[in-house]
């Protein structure tokens, strides 16, 4: 195949004609939308692997499958994209939850309008699925957008489909949580706008002004002005994360949102905002980043055991996985910002263990719910003897959730905890105790939902289907090689963390044994 | 012929490249593994001969590491630390970590404790479950737990320790909570797990420092450089790995779990709860012998710990009813004694890994033979409802009183060997010099004499002393509250690996003992020690202690056995009312811990909807400029929202332009 083959346009473009296939389904066709959808998703699957295999992982600190092309040239900007390690994975991460979403779409959302409305056969989900597949290309767009205002537009136009996505599908709840967080996320995104164009204003212009290879390193600013452009970054990628204090609007959305919506939003799409403080926050503001990270530091603490106790204290089951994100985000961005190679790759690490972590606990916890009606931990109990294999699989997707050794999550935890110690050691063991909380929060739901007698008001229930364990299946599979062998993912993040730590100019941390040998030669 | 001996400085062995039989040791882990993912995945195809495969995969891993041992044993003595790498598990530049196995003669044993010991423990399940529908899950979670506990002792650095450390906790916590039906079985699973967790984070920032230090988590770089480090952070790591040990070793002050872990089925109280898992803290200590070496401190409260944990451990096994309470206590103390032996350093590190193996035998004989005495009295555990069972059980008595026998410390019996060591050793504490040999030493001679009183409390309430159950015949107790019981012997797959325990907890010491084989054995890997002189003659030691001992059995044999056992519990002392409390421990963490936890959970939580979200909430409200705020909101004014926002976006720009930021 030629080298310059566009793959990455390629995979933008094939879920969006996708989408346009199913809306443009005839009426008789139309209850074939999701076989259509899974489809299309599984193509996009089969796409983004043979993609991956012309990635060239000894250079994964390169922006690969590059490609570019002039969009607005009077403004500067361009359809810029290209992939390093990370980008790779992320975008591997979302076409691999986009088809198990649809999947376990299967029996949700009935052709019946939540407000009892029947509406003509297969239209609902023929929009619902259509949705999904749009977010999936703007999600791998974003992943791999190298121009700011591309990346800029994305970021926006993201929020379309998950409006609708919650606001026509979700629970009863669904309006406000809708424009909550669209308010949200809006008023990060504008906050950003500032940004972006004052960040065009100060780089070197031209016609591809917004390039962020052009950019890095070219912008000329005052250093108040560069540590205000940052926050404005800044600031719209911690609502999108999202950080204590800005993250109450998660679980009001988790709560009310379609649980395949939720396992894209948290598990996909709130990746852009660490994704974001990553690629653009660091490369772009070194000074400023290197400024502010005491103090997102502290907030990323904050996060990890804020997150943690709320967690405790929830009592419905889609808040409480919100929550448990809060913390889990906490600590991506601890890695980030403690600016070590060992925690830039855990943090680069976690962001796609965490995809899979919580895309399971999500899911599975919607089946759940779609058994007993309920999402209240208190109206379950003692269903592990009713059902076995959903309660199995709840507990791994938890015991992952808890960063147990064996599965993926374990490794990036682990190395944004050590990595973090090396540069801020009470940080590190201050979020340390997350661990406890963790295991806390997830086996105390275990316990309440699980386990002790069976409750006896509960609906008949039968344990999980066919397609339901080919939804969870590869999640788990894909927990389990990441946490024996996680060199796979590893590969592709090592490089890149190492590139961010140069843009920074940040030396990395050396152990001190061997700095008192060289230092004093004793 | 016993002497105890101080540790001069000797070079560490290097470990040199695993070949033949030694380089195939992670079948050791993988045979368990395969068991456990064929018994889980297999799901009910598996369940009429599921616990066969358990078996036999456990047999297996014996097999393998007796063949490995063998080899091991075939080697020069300067050969016998071995590394097997297996691949590069975390590549994470400058944090890289190779999975790899360290074979020497510490892991070898504890690898044959685990497989023989847990063999002989699966064989006695398949008859003890026999009745529970869930058998093969049970015996899948029983080989993952081998698995696990194997990787434990075997890895060759702290980051893959943990996977293991982790596993077993695991393991654990999937076995205590096997009957979760019972709220209370699912309560004491978690708490296990949560108070393993709390030192788990011990030993995740001991690991983070260990990296900060070395730039690497492997023993041979860790250990072999540990003297390298300051003391200060030598200090560190030994406090912050033992606070992961207290946890995974139910040592003071996260003893807690332990008790409550008795809610788990009498077989996985032998395996993990008395023989192995529980044991792993002091294999730890133990491990990092050279980091403690430098690190005088963090070594005297390794000792501290194992000797509140000693006495804590007796006290509270003189007050419990429940036999399995009562032998838990047991085990905590009985690992205090260990920990003690650790907290001694080089003197003190063989003893206790020692008595780490003869307890395995006796304490998990026990415990099966507990299992034994419960499957013939339906289940229950309450001693004060036992009484007089020898002439109905004669094997469970017999094979029992071995291990009541050893563990008091009588001559030949391996305990005897074994404690023995420790309580001179402490007598030799510091060189024999200050406070230290005095209240060390006596702490554990005294705990000698305790841990003879109830362990014969234990022995003669369950098997002498009048029945005080019905046979419903009109023979035993009369009281009409007495339960009517039809002991009887339990069959031969439990009753064997019972004789074969027994036999170990008769003669394993004695044969360990000889010649000093066992302490040669270990010293690739604890060192060559010197002969010291304890503060007593060591004649004396071992005379006071017996006396101790008998003293302890005498007052049990007058109080259990020769006068009438209550059926209830007599008001008691306050010592004893504290005792049965397990002194308070579970009131001690919720006023420490779990209160403040919940009301600072409740707080956030309230505060979160309130203070965090209010202010949001309130803002858009403000933005708005309308009364009615988030009703209206609500109502799809979303258009509004953002024509103000994009406003307000155009004003900054404005702003930056204008004033050319």
């Amino acid at each position: 195949m030629p080298a310059q083959f566009p793959w990455l346009t390629t995979l933008i473009v094939v879920p969006l004609l996708g989408a346009a296939v199913v809306w443009a389904l005839p009426g008789a066709a139309r209850r074939h939308a999701r076989p259509v959808a899974i489809g299309v998703a599984l193509v996009e699957l089969v796409l983004a692997v043979v993609a991956a295999l012309s990635f060239d992982t000894s250079q994964a600190g390169v922006h690969q499958l590059a490609e570019k092309a002039a969009w607005i040239p009077s403004l500067g900007v361009s359809y810029a994209v290209g992939v390093d390690g990370v980008g790779l994975a992320l975008v591997l991460l979302s076409v691999l939850l986009t088809p198990l979403v649809l999947l376990a779409a299967w029996r949700e959302h009935p052709d019946v309008h939540p407000d009892g409305l029947h509406v003509e056969g297969g239209s609902r989900i023929r929009h619902y699925v259509a949705l999904i597949l749009v977010l999936e290309a703007f999600m791998v767009a974003v992943f791999a957008a190298r121009d700011v205002f591309f990346f800029y537009v994305l970021f926006e136009a993201m929020l379309i489909p998950v409006y609708f996505m919650i606001g026509a599908f979700g629970g009863a709840g669904r309006r406000y949580a809708a424009v909550k967080f669209l308010l949200f996320s809006l008023a990060g995104g504008l906050v950003m706008l500032v940004g972006v164009i004052t960040l065009y204003l100060h780089g070197p212009r031209g016609d591809e002004g917004f390039l962020i290879d052009n950019l890095v390193g070219n912008v000329s600013m005052s250093t108040t002005t560069q540590r205000l452009v940052f926050l404005a970054f800044f600031i719209a990628f911690a609502i999108k994360a999202p950080m204590w204090p800005v993250h109450t609007w998660l679980p009001d959305t988790a709560e009310q949102a379609p649980v395949g919506t939720s396992v894209l939003l948290v598990g996909v799409l709130d990746k852009v905002g660490t994704f974001g403080m990553l690629t653009l926050c660091l490369p772009l503001f070194p000074e400023a980043s290197r400024w502010a990270a005491p103090v997102i530091i502290v907030l990323a603490v904050i996060s990890i055991l804020y997150g943690g106790l709320l967690a405790i204290g929830q009592q419905d089951l889609m808040r409480l996985i919100a929550y448990t994100s809060v913390s889990h985000f906490g600590f991506i961005v601890l890695g980030i910002f403690a600016f070590t190679s060992v925690s830039v790759q855990g943090s680069s690490l976690y962001m796609v263990n965490h995809g899979l972590s919580t895309g399971a606990l999500f899911l599975v916890a919607g089946f759940l719910v779609a058994r007993s009606g309920s999402a209240r931990i208190s109206d379950h109990g003692g269903l592990q003897k009713v059902v076995p294999v959903l309660a199995g699989t709840f507990l791994v997707a938890g015991l992952s959730a808890l960063s147990l050794p064996g599965l993926s999550t374990f490794v990036s935890e682990f190395l944004v905890l050590v990595g973090t110690f090396g540069a801020y050691k009470a940080a590190a063991v201050v979020a340390a105790f997350g661990v406890v909380l963790a295991a806390l929060y997830v086996l105390l739901t275990y316990q309440r939902a699980f386990t002790g007698p069976v409750r006896d008001d509960l609906p008949p229930m039968k344990d999980l289907t066919l397609r339901e364990r080919w939804v969870v299946g590869p999640l788990i599979a894909a927990m389990l090689v990441l946490g024996f062998y996680p060199a796979l993912a590893l590969d592709l993040v090592r490089e890149p963390a190492s590139v961010t730590l140069e843009q920074v100019g940040v030396d990395d941390v050396t152990p001190t044994l061997a700095l008192s040998v060289d230092g004093s030669d004793q | 012929m016993l002497t105890t001996d101080l540790l001069t400085a000797v070079p560490a062995v290097e470990p040199t490249a695993a070949t033949g039989v030694l380089a195939a040791a992670w079948l050791l882990i993988a045979l368990p593994m395969l068991g456990a993912a064929v018994l889980l995945l297999g799901g009910a195809r598996t369940d009429r001969w599921g616990h066969w495969i358990g078996v036999l995969a456990s047999g297996a891993a014996f097999v393998v590491a007796f063949v490995a041992w063998l080899a091991m044993i075939g080697l020069p003595a300067d050969e016998r630390v071995v590394d097997l790498h297996l691949f590069s598990w975390i590549p994470a530049g400058a944090f890289s970590v190779d999975a790899g196995l360290r074979l020497d003669p510490l892991s070898m044993s504890f690898v044959l404790l685990v497989t023989f010991v847990g063999t002989l423990i699966h064989v006695y399940s398949v008859a003890y479950m026999e009745h529970d529908t869930s058998r093969r899950r049970f015996f899948a979670y029983l080989n993952l737990f081998v698995a696990a506990m194997l990787l434990l002792v075997l890895a060759d650095s702290y980051v893959l320790l943990f996977v293991g450390w982790e596993g077993v906790g695991l393991a654990s916590y999937l076995l205590i909570g096997f009957w979760n039906h019972e709220t209370a079985n699912a309560v004491a699973a978690k708490k296990a797990f949560v108070a393993n967790r709390v030192g788990d984070l011990g030993l995740i920032v001991a690991i983070a420092l260990i990296f900060a230090t070395f730039g690497a988590t492997d023993f041979t770089t860790v250990l072999g450089e540990a003297g390298g480090a300051s003391e200060g952070v030598l200090t560190a790591i030994g406090l912050l790995l033992l606070l992961g040990a207290t946890g995974k070793s139910a040592q003071f002050p996260l003893q807690s779990w332990l008790g409550d872990a008795m809610a788990g089925p009498t077989p996985v109280s032998a395996l993990i709860h008395a023989a192995t898992m529980v044991t792993a803290g002091v294999y730890l200590v133990v491990r990092s012998g050279p980091i403690y070496d430098g690190a005088p401190t963090a070594l005297l409260v390794v000792a501290i710990v194992g000797a509140i944990t000693l006495m804590f451990g007796a006290i509270v096994g003189s007050a419990k009813d429940d036999i399995k309470k009562a032998l838990a206590a047991s085990t905590m103390s009985q690992i205090g004694y260990m920990m003690l032996g650790a907290g001694l350093g080089p003197i003190g590190y063989a003893f206790a890994i020692f008595h780490l193996l003869t307890h395995g035998f006796f304490k998990a004989g026990m415990f099966l033979g507990a299992g034994s005495v419960m499957h013939g009295m339906d289940d229950t555990v309450d001693m004060r409802r036992f009484g007089g069972l020898s002439a109905f059980m004669k094997v469970t008595w017999v094979t029992f009183g071995f291990g009541w026998l050893a563990i008091l410390g009588v001559p030949p019996f391996s305990g005897f060997f074994s404690k023995d060591k420790i309580i001179e050793s402490a007598f030799a504490m510091n060189g024999g010099e200050g406070w230290q040999p005095w209240v060390f030493g006596l702490t554990a001679m005294i705990g000698a004499g305790i841990t003879a009183f109830y362990m014969s409390r234990l022995f003669f309430m369950t098997f002498h002393g009048k029945q005080r159950w019905s046979d419903g015949h009109g023979g035993g107790a009369t009281d009409p509250d007495a339960p009517v019981r039809h002991p009887h012997e339990s069959p031969a797959l439990m009753t064997w690996p019972m004789i074969i325990l027994a036999v170990g907890s008769a003669g394993l010491g004695g044969l360990l003992a000889a010649g000093s084989s066992f302490t040669t054995w270990l010293e690739p890997v604890t060192g060559h020690v010197e002969e010291h002189e304890p503060v007593l003659a060591v004649p004396v030691i071992t005379v006071t202690t017996l006396v101790l001992v008998a003293v302890g059995v005498a007052l049990a044999w007058r109080q259990y056995w020769a006068s009438a056992v209550a059926v209830v519990p007599p008001h008691g002392s306050l010592l004893t009312r504290a005792a049965r409390k397990d002194l308070y421990q579970d009131e001690v963490n919720d006023a420490l811990l779990v209160l403040p936890g919940q009301v600072a959970t409740r707080s956030l939580v309230y505060g979160d909807r309130t203070v965090v979200d209010g202010a949001f909430t309130g803002l858009a409200r403000g933005v708005v400029g309308l009364g009615a705020g988030l009703r209206r909101l609500q109502n799809g004014l979303v258009r509004s929202y953002a024509a103000i926002m994009l406003a307000g976006v155009v004003v900054l720009v404005a702003v930056v332009l204008a004033f050319g930021i």
